[in-house]
């Protein structure tokens, strides 16, 4: 009996302790806020939030609501993160795997790129890539064109916009593709684990993901038109591109420096992953007379993924999280829009602080639970 | 068992303390006055710097009319105007700041509305300055007035102000797209715009002449004549408190009405044996106004002494550097401008 109370006794005493706290502030909150009259609610959620946005995904203008301008903020939250997490991976893995390479200038010069931009504080590189990089740029009327079509300015990079016609074929034609590829990859491992057969799958999806779209441009009537953005004058000094979609310099400065801080991290761990496989593996799989692609492709990325990928995860979190660093050149994110604008229109500071960090949260937690899902699949199977 | 009940004294014991921090929290409602006075000094909060209303020089010393604010209220409460202590916030913080209770006043070219000053527990006390928001443009443009604006044009502007919601209104009216290109600090916006990310800055007018003193070249810049909309800004302090309010307010008033009836900083004793009771009253001889607050009869003789009336600090923070050497509305109700003060009675 004595021992139990002793067991649970602490356990009891941990949960009140903190339920306690928990009470704390939240009866001082509300006390505070009587004082001083303030209302709490989530009410201004659909009152008109009557600021406009620079840049935003979705339909958006001052006669929305507050809750459209949240999910414009999330959006642009999002998209920022989803470019540089993958520009961070495909600039990561390229250094990591330059880290190893026998060639003593790719080796180094990997070196230096890692030590030098993992070594540099976020901020200062978003104030670098946003103030010195992008304002050496040119004034519109000034910039020549890149790739023919698009123009890189000081007040963004314009690139001509899409104009389908049956893009719904188009999509279905993608859309066959993926599921004939994963057709074919399953049929081809039966035939391997049935009949020891082998046919050539990466060619022949590679053939399919080219063919079978560009066939609708011919028979589907699927086609395709381009608005090309233009010139157009503002004033006697001043000019600005006119159609085409514009990208704002916030953004390609913000993806700019979050992909290449993060890419430092992600080169690191795609290291980490090849050197932690064993020597003699790769020896191994040569004397059973597996190619170098083979050996590359079954045994050593399989065992190396399962030590890259949760210390990547924390990589990809961390990149979500300092996005909010958009506040400080302007690109309208989660916090400069809802947690910044929208909170001082209103003043419903604790509401919208409360929203904002339930929705970093979630948003971390999805991009866990995927990398989770991911990292179960490559797992070693235990049979 | 003993353990346990080491454990749980130590939990009784935090808890007391807990509870002691929420007693003294309650106990501090409606008290500022009797806080500052035991801190000895005045908790204000004051912009990031904007020449003329609250900038720090080199030193760290703060000038301006909205510094002298609170250097006011700080003669009279403490006497002596340079106990202050400033707090640098931007236009997002700052209402956090003063409802939290980490300012106590809140200083810093603030546009009086009715949402804020009903929603979100603030009060504001007065108007120590008329304002308008106004627009600037490089003079190369050719652009002479709002009218000549097209559409695609990019704005810059901080977030969380009133010029946000101005700046779409006034768009919006006249069927202009244009670009909202919105930071956080007003020297990102000021760098921004200088360096060609936006045709035009939008603020309040007095603030678009003060940063234009921090350009590049402020000669190649203008402040275009239109004014898109009323901006009184003045002092705010948290709701609850209406004798702090009072203070603030009457600190605000007696330089304004210093100014009316000529007393300075210089003259301020002289008056003392001035004929005019309006004048004896102002300067402590004559009336017992200070007790209504709590504080001695010399608090208003103190802030024209150690401060000075609103026409001197205007002349020394805004005319003299050349930010707006036109005082416009802002000069008195006899002269012709909009200040009207009541009595000190």
């Amino acid at each position: 009996m004595n021992n139990k109370i002793k067991k649970i006794l602490p356990q009891i005493i941990t949960v009140l302790f903190v339920l306690g706290i928990f009470g704390f502030f939240t009866f001082n909150a509300q006390n505070n806020m009587d004082n001083r009259g303030i209302d709490f609610g989530f009410g201004f959620l659909t009152q008109e939030s009557s600021f406009d946005v620079q840049f935003s995904l979705i339909e958006y203008s001052g006669s929305h609501s507050y809750a459209r301008a949240y999910l414009v903020g999330l959006l642009n939250t999002l998209l920022v993160s989803f470019i540089s997490i993958i520009f961070c991976t495909i600039l990561g893995v390229i250094f990591g795997v330059a880290r190893l390479s026998s060639n003593y200038l790719f080796r180094n010069s990997a070196a230096w790129y890692v030590e030098f931009f993992r070594n540099i504080p976020l901020l200062l590189q978003i104030f670098f890539w946003y103030y010195a990089a992008l304002r050496a740029l040119p004034v519109p009327e000034k910039a020549g064109p890149w790739f023919g079509v698009t123009y890189m300015t000081i007040k963004g990079y314009y690139i001509p916009s899409f104009i389908w016609t049956n893009l719904d074929i188009f999509l279905y034609s993608i859309l066959a593709v993926i599921i004939s590829i994963i057709i074919i990859s399953t049929y081809a491992k039966k035939l391997q684990e049935n009949e020891g057969k082998q046919i050539p799958v990466f060619y022949i999806s590679l053939g399919l993901i080219f063919v079978l779209p560009a066939l609708t441009f011919f028979i589907g009537g699927v086609s395709l038109d381009f608005e090309i953005p233009a010139l157009k004058q503002l004033s006697k000094t001043s000019y600005v591109f006119d159609g085409g979609i514009g990208l704002p310099p916030e953004l390609i400065a913000l993806v700019l420096a979050l992909s290449l801080y993060t890419s430092t991290f992600v080169a690191e761990c795609v290291r980490a992953g090849i050197q932690g496989i064993g020597k003699g593996q790769k020896e191994a799989a040569a004397s059973v007379g597996l190619t170098p692609n083979q050996i590359l492709k079954l045994v050593v990325m399989p065992q190396a993924l399962r030590i890259i990928i949760p210390p990547t995860t924390n990589q990809y979190l961390n990149l979500t999280k300092n996005s909010s660093l958009a506040a400080a050149i302007a690109y309208p994110d989660l916090v400069l829009v809802f947690a910044g604008t929208a909170l001082m229109q209103t003043g419903k500071a604790i509401e919208i602080v409360s929203i904002t960090m339930l929705t970093y949260l979630s948003i971390s937690l999805a991009i866990a639970a995927i990398m989770n899902w991911y990292n179960k699949k490559i797992e070693i199977k235990e049979k | 068992m003993f353990k346990v009940i080491k454990k749980l004294t130590s939990f009784v014991a935090m808890f007391a303390v807990l509870f002691a921090f929420t007693t003294e929290v309650m106990a501090k409602k409606s008290k500022t006055l009797k806080n500052t006075q035991k801190k000895g000094f005045v908790r204000c909060g004051v912009s990031q710097g904007l020449p003329g209303f609250s900038n720090a020089d080199a030193s760290g010393n703060w000038t301006g009319v909205d510094v002298d604010v609170c250097r006011a209220v700080a003669a009279a409460v403490l006497g002596d105007a340079n106990k202050v202590k400033f707090t640098p916030l931007s236009a997002k913080e700052r209402f956090t700041a003063l409802t939290s209770g980490e300012i106590d006043i809140l200083s810093r070219n603030t546009t009086w509305t009715l949402s804020r000053d009903a929603d979100i527990g603030l009060t504001f006390v007065g108007v120590n300055f008329y304002d308008g928001q106004g627009f600037m443009v490089r003079k190369n443009s050719g652009i002479t007035s709002v009218n000549q604006f097209k559409n695609g044009i990019s704005a810059c502007t901080n977030i969380g102000t009133t010029t946000e919601l101005n700046m779409r209104d006034f768009f919006n009216s006249r069927g202009i797209s244009y670009e909202p290109v919105a930071f956080e600090k007003a020297d990102e916006v000021v760098a921004a715009y200088d360096a060609g990310r936006c045709d035009t800055y939008t603020t309040d007018k007095s603030g678009l002449a003060a940063q234009r003193t921090k350009m590049k070249n402020p000669d190649e810049h203008m402040v275009l004549p239109e004014t898109i909309s009323k901006e009184p800004l003045g002092p705010v302090v948290r709701q609850g408190d209406a004798v702090w309010e009072d203070i603030v307010r009457w600190s605000l008033n007696t330089m304004i009405e210093a100014e009316e009836y000529g007393i300075t900083s210089s003259n301020a004793d002289s008056m003392k044996t001035s004929d005019n009771p309006a004048i004896k009253r102002l300067v402590g001889a004559e009336g017992e106004l200070g007790a209504a607050f709590g504080l001695d009869n010399d608090w208003s003789l103190r802030i024209i002494k150690q401060v000075g009336n609103y026409g001197e600090s205007y002349k020394r923070n805004i005319a003299d550097p050349g930010i707006l050497p036109d005082r416009g509305p802002n000069q008195l109700w006899t002269k012709g401008g909009i200040l009207y003060v009541p009595p000190a009675r």
